[in-house]
């Protein structure tokens, strides 16, 4: 029996980054593809507060929400650390986990936006994160994202922004602009080339593929 | 100089977490009433993300979001615990301080309600998930969330069952009734006893003075 496993969805940003905190740090587990369709009675016992992904089932008890179970993670596997050891540093991280964690349902509202205004509302909702982040992250004495390694930000921030440029092939409007973002895009780049992450990240046309079909899916069931 | 300063609104339960963290474990520190229509420079610069409160200064170093700065303290100030020593436990507590946190758009929508059938609306959606609280979190029926002593949990959702109770008088509502929520109630009955809670809470008559013209002015201007 698996000590470890994930129930999760290929393709969601917060099932990477339970998948990419685990590969870092080497940890054998056994994965679980949920159908967001046909939910398996396991996850809905596992998580019957929010019936969602990612659920990590350590030892037989289950954690939910993908940030705490990537604290939990690095708790429990200090190899390859992901927060800081300084608690203010560590507070910094929060924040801007925390931060990241906003702005993924402002990338979802851009997926299931309809009509003209409401998709430049939801551009401009993005644009004002990303600026945010691009002012206040970035510089050399700041060190919220990890920099020569990966630390809890980068997974946070990676996952959110890999969504994004998923949905901007689907919508086809580029929103993370390297002249706009300069820190940002570099960053990313950076990010998804890294080892571990590399290898762990889904195949861009094939998550794009997928979900357009789900969006697809969902304009014929509405 | 103060070592560790408080900006805040005595007012906000967000800022009354922090209150009740630094009296529990004895901190002293200097407090700074903020006015929410004209913010300090000190306060802009120092949350210039959000400019909100609460942020507590600790040697000259800003820390914002109430539940990381609590988190924070119990990192630095390690007497009189906030959080469970079990990681899965600590994980656990994180899960439901998220979920409490999530309840405030809930509480927003009362208070930003142009309608009686808005309020109504808007309360059945709080009755939703102070059922989960009453259901799932408080289940075990222990005196409190930490078990004989108050912990991460117990200070989230405290700060904000204190500010339901405002609201009932401010708009004439009922929401926390002991037939529905009788875990909860016998909760808060225990948790509002604790000697540091009762010394470091606003009376309920000046909450209501104060925050029912607030209320007004928000919703006049909105």
């Amino acid at each position: 029996m698996a000590q470890v496993k994930l129930h999760g969805f290929w393709y969601s940003p917060f099932t990477l980054r339970v998948v990419l905190t685990l590969k870092l740090k080497g940890i054998p587990y056994e994965n679980i593809e949920e159908d967001r369709f046909n939910k398996s009675p396991q996850l809905l016992e596992y998580n019957p507060v929010h019936k969602k992904t990612p659920v990590l089932v350590h030892d037989g008890k289950p954690l939910c929400e993908s940030m705490i179970i990537v604290e939990y993670i690095d708790e429990k596997w200090p190899q390859y650390p992901l927060l800081p050891v300084d608690p203010y540093e560590r507070a910094q991280a929060r924040f801007w986990v925390k931060y990241a964690d906003e702005m993924i349902p402002a990338v979802g509202a851009l997926f299931s936006s309809s009509g003209v205004e409401e998709r430049e509302n939801s551009i401009n909702k993005i644009w004002e994160h990303l600026k945010v982040v691009e002012q206040h992250c970035f510089g050399y004495e700041k060190n919220i994202f990890g920099g020569n390694t990966i630390n809890i930000v980068d997974i946070a921030f990676g996952s959110a922004i890999k969504f994004l440029i998923t949905i901007e092939d689907i919508i086809e409007v580029k929103i993370l602009d390297a002249e706009k973002f300069p820190h940002l895009h570099s960053w990313f780049n950076n990010f998804k080339d890294a080892p571990v992450i590399n290898e762990n990240l889904p195949d861009h046309q094939k998550v794009v593929a997928f979900i357009k079909s789900l969006l697809q899916k969902s304009l014929q069931s509405s | 100089m103060a070592e560790v300063k408080l900006h805040g609104f005595w007012y906000s339960p967000f800022t009354l977490r922090v209150v009740w963290t630094l009296n529990l474990k004895d901190i002293p520190y200097e407090n700074i009433e903020e006015d929410r229509f004209n913010k300090s420079p000190q306060l802009l610069q120092y949350n210039p993300v959000h400019k909100k409160t609460p942020v507590l200064v600790h040697d000259g170093k800003p820390i914002c979001e109430s539940m990381i700065i609590v988190e924070y303290i119990d990192e630095i100030w390690p007497q009189n615990s906030l959080l469970p020593a079990d990681p899965y436990d600590r994980a656990q507590a994180r899960f439901w301080v998220k979920y409490i946190d999530e309840m405030i758009s809930t509480l927003s929508a009362i208070i930003r309600s142009k309608s009686s059938e808005d309020r109504e609306k808007a309360k059945e959606n709080l009755w939703e998930r102070l059922g989960v609280v009453e259901d799932q979190c408080l289940k075990d029926e222990n005196k409190f969330y930490g078990g004989d002593n108050i912990n991460i949990v117990d200070i989230a959702l405290g700060s904000f069952v204190k500010f339901i109770e405002v609201l009932e008088i401010t708009f004439k509502v009922e929401i926390l009734q002991t037939e529905r929520f009788p875990h909860l109630h016998l909760w808060f009955n225990n948790f509002k006893d604790v000697q540091v809670i009762k010394e470091n809470t606003p009376h309920q008559e000046k909450f209501v003075a104060f925050l029912k013209p607030l209320f007004e002015k928000i919703l006049a201007s909105s």
